[in-house]
C-alpha cells in the first residue's frame, strides 16, 4: 500500500550527518556500495564500469559545495547524500503499484522490487535524488537504512549500524531514533541545531544535518607560528642560529 | 526533465483522441452526425471512431514502453488512493465502458442517440476526466516548479480539446459533413486562441523567475553565504543527471517556443480561416488536413518543451543555482 501508514510510526530511525566533521573521503558511498551489493536490493548494478562513462546504482553520494560570503569569506563543505527516509515521503505516495511504502514500526522507506513496475516516477517526486532506476532489473532501487543490518543478530551489536555509518572514519555519522528526544541523535540535533534539507518541499526528512561550526576568528586558540627564526631579526635566537644565519648572510 | 520520446506521444496522442471522442460524441448526442438506424457496417463512424481509439490505445501503450516491467503494468491500477499515475490508468480503463457502447451501437448498429449518445457524453466526461488526471501526474510533483501549477492542468485540458476539435475538423471534412465541420468551426477557432494564450501565460510564468528551492535551502548551507557545487559525486553523469538534469532545451528554448506557437495554434487558425471562408473541394480538405497535421506536430513541439524546459530540485546538488 502505497499511502503513508496512518499512525504515525513509533520509531523513527535515521541518520544525523555533521558536516563539521566530514572530511568527503567517499568511505560512506563505497561500503553502503559493498553492503547493499549483496544485501536486500543486490545487485548494485554497474554499467560499463571500467569503461569511458561509468555508471551504476548509488545509494550514498558525496558533493563537496564552496559557499561565498558577501565579505569574500570562502568555505569547502562535504556533503554526503542518501535517502533522508521521509515522515511525508513524496516517492511513497506517488507509486502506482504498491511498491513503495514506509514501515510503520520504523519508518524506514522500502521498495518491494518484486511488483516495482520501473516507471521512475518516485525519483520524479524525491527532491534529494535518493532512488535509483536500475536498467538491467527493470526496477527501482534505494537506501534500506541497512535494514538487513541494523537488526541482524548474526553481527555483533556495534555492528548493527548502517555501512554507511560504520565505515566513517572520522564519525561524521551517527545513527539512531530520531523520535526518542531522549536518543544520543536526538539530543545532538538539539545541541547542534541540526536541520532538514528543503523543507519548504514539505517532505519532513527524518535525517538531520548538523551545520559547519563557524570558523575561528583568528585570535583565540591560535597555532604556534612557525618559522619564528628564520625573521630578518635575528636578536632573540639562539646563538647557533644567530652564528650560522651571520655565515649564511655573509 | 529527459524528454522521452514515448512520454512525449502518450501525452498528446492521448490527449487528442480523448479531445477528439469528446467533440464526435457531443455531435452525435445532438444528432450532428450522421446514423441511419439499419444494422450493419457502417464505415465512416468506425474510422473515426478508430482515429479516436487508435490515438488513446497507442499512446497509452506508448507510457508503457518506458517501464522497466511493462508485463507488470496491470499493477499500476492498484494505488488509486494515492497516486495520481494509478488514477490516470484506472480512468482510461473505466472511459473505454461508455466509448464502447457508443462505438457499437453506432458502428454496428447505425445508432447514435438515445442510449449510445447518452453513453457517449458520459464518456466524453470521463475522457476529460482522464486529461485530467493525466495532467496531475505531473502537476501534483512539487519538485518540479515548472509543473507544480494550475497552467499546467489548464494546458493538458485545452491541448486535448483543441486537437481533438481539429481533428475532428479533420475528419468531418474528409467525409464530407460540411455542415458539421461548419459547426466545429467556431469552436475550433476559438481553442486555438485560447490555447496560444494558455501557452504564453504558462511559458511567462515558468520564466518568472521565482525559485520554490534554491542550491542554499537544499544544502542548509546559506547562512555562510552563495553556495555553488565544487565538485560532483561522480566523474561521469549518473542516473540522475541522465533523468532530471536535461539541458539542452535551454539553449534552444526561444526558437522551440516560436516554433510549437505558430506550427501549432497560428499556423492552424490561419489556415483553417482561409479554408473555410475562401476555399472549396480538394483545396480546403487538402488544406483543412494541413492544419491539422501542423497543429499536431506543433503539439509534439509544445510537448518536447514541456518536459525539456522542467527543472527538477535534485539539479540543486548538481550546480543548478535555483529551480
Amino acid at each position: 500500500m502505497t499511502s503513508l501508514p496512518k499512525t504515525a510510526p513509533k520509531k523513527k530511525l535515521g541518520l544525523v550527518i555533521d558536516l563539521d566533521i566530514c572530511v568527503g573521503c567517499h568511505a560512506c558511498a563505497t561500503n553502503c556500495k559493498e553492503w547493499n551489493t549483496g544485501a536486500k536490493s543486490a545487485p548494485l548494478t554497474d554499467l560499463n564500469p571500467h569503461g569511458k562513462d561509468p555508471d551504476g546504482v548509488w545509494f550514498n553520494r558525496i558533493h563537496t559545495f564552496e559557499t561565498m560570503s558577501e565579505t569574500g569569506e570562502s568555505r569547502t563543505v562535504h556533503f554526503p547524500k542518501s535517502c533522508l527516509h521521509c515522515d511525508d515521503a513524496p516517492c511513497v505516495t506517488v507509486c502506482p503499484t504498491g511498491a513503495s511504502y514506509k514501515r510503520e514500526e520504523d519508518g524506514i522507506v522500502l521498495v518491494n522490487e518484486d511488483i516495482c513496475i520501473g516507471c521512475k516516477l518516485c525519483s520524479w517526486a524525491c527532491p534529494y535524488g535518493a532512488r535509483e532506476y536500475d536498467e538491467i532489473e527493470g526496477v527501482m532501487k534505494k537506501c534500506t537504512m541497512c535494514v538487513d543490518k541494523i537488526y541482524n543478530e548474526n553481527l555483533p551489536p556495534e555492528s548493527r549500524a548502517p555501512a554507511c555509518v560504520s565505515t566513517c572514519p572520522t564519525g561524521a555519522r551517527s545513527f539512531g531514533d530520531l523520535n526518542d528526544p531522549n536518543s544520543d541523535v536526538s539530543k545532538l540535533v538539539a545541541a547542534r541545531q541540526g536541520y532538514d534539507l528543503m523543507p519548504e518541499q514539505g517532505t519532513k526528512p527524518v535525517n538531520k544535518y548538523l551545520p559547519p561550526r563557524p570558523k575561528q576568528d583568528g585570535t583565540v586558540d591560535q597555532a604556534p607560528r612557525a618559522l619564528e627564526y628564520a625573521d630578518d631579526s635575528t636578536d632573540t635566537a639562539p646563538m647557533l642560529a644567530r652564528w650560522v644565519d651571520k655565515i649564511l648572510s655573509a | 526533465m529527459h524528454p522521452a520520446k514515448s512520454v512525449i506521444y502518450f501525452t498528446t496522442a492521448t490527449g487528442a483522441g480523448y479531445g477528439l471522442f469528446f467533440w464526435l460524441a457531443l455531435l452525435s448526442f445532438h444528432g450532428h452526425l450522421p446514423a441511419d438506424n439499419a444494422v450493419g457496417f457502417h464505415m465512416m463512424p468506425f474510422i473515426m471512431l478508430a482515429v479516436a481509439f487508435g490515438l488513446i490505445i497507442t499512446g497509452l501503450l506508448s507510457s508503457t514502453g518506458h517501464l522497466g516491467h511493462p508485463e507488470r503494468a496491470w499493477r499500476a491500477m492498484s494505488q488509486w488512493r494515492s497516486s495520481w499515475l494509478s488514477r490516470e490508468g484506472v480512468m482510461a480503463i473505466l472511459t473505454f465502458i461508455p466509448m464502447s457502447i457508443l462505438g457499437v451501437y453506432w458502428v454496428f448498429l447505425g445508432q447514435n442517440t438515445g442510449v449510445p449518445g447518452i453513453a457517449g457524453m458520459v464518456g466524453a466526461f470521463m475522457a476529460l476526466v482522464t486529461v485530467f488526471t493525466t495532467s496531475m501526474i505531473y502537476a501534483s510533483l512539487k519538485t518540479i516548479p515548472a509543473w507544480h501549477n494550475i497552467w499546467t492542468k489548464i494546458g493538458y485540458l485545452v491541448m486535448s480539446l483543441m486537437s481533438g476539435a481539429v481533428l475532428a475538423l479533420a475528419l468531418t471534412s474528409i467525409f464530407g459533413l460540411t455542415d458539421v465541420a461548419f459547426h466545429l468551426f467556431i469552436p475550433v477557432g476559438i481553442l486555438l486562441v485560447v490555447g496560444l494564450i494558455v501557452k504564453i501565460i504558462y511559458w511567462r510564468y515558468i520564466h518568472s523567475g521565482k525559485a520554490v528551492s534554491t542550491a542554499e535551502s537544499a544544502t542548509g548551507l546559506g547562512d555562510f553565504g552563495k553556495v555553488s557545487l565544487a565538485a560532483s559525486p561522480h566523474s561521469a553523469d549518473n542516473y540522475l543527471l541522465k533523468e532530471m538534469g536535461f539541458k539542452i532545451a535551454r539553449k534552444h528554448a526561444r526558437k522551440m517556443r516560436w516554433i510549437a506557437a505558430v506550427l501549432g495554434f497560428v499556423l492552424p487558425f490561419i489556415l483553417i480561416g482561409v479554408a473555410m471562408h475562401y476555399l472549396d473541394g480538394t483545396a480546403k480538405l487538402l488544406v483543412i488536413l494541413l492544419a491539422a497535421a501542423a497543429c499536431l506536430l506543433g503539439l509534439v513541439f509544445e510537448r518536447w518543451l514541456f518536459f525539456a524546459e522542467a527543472k527538477h530540485a535534485v539539479t540543486l546538488y548538481y550546480g543548478q543555482d535555483k529551480v
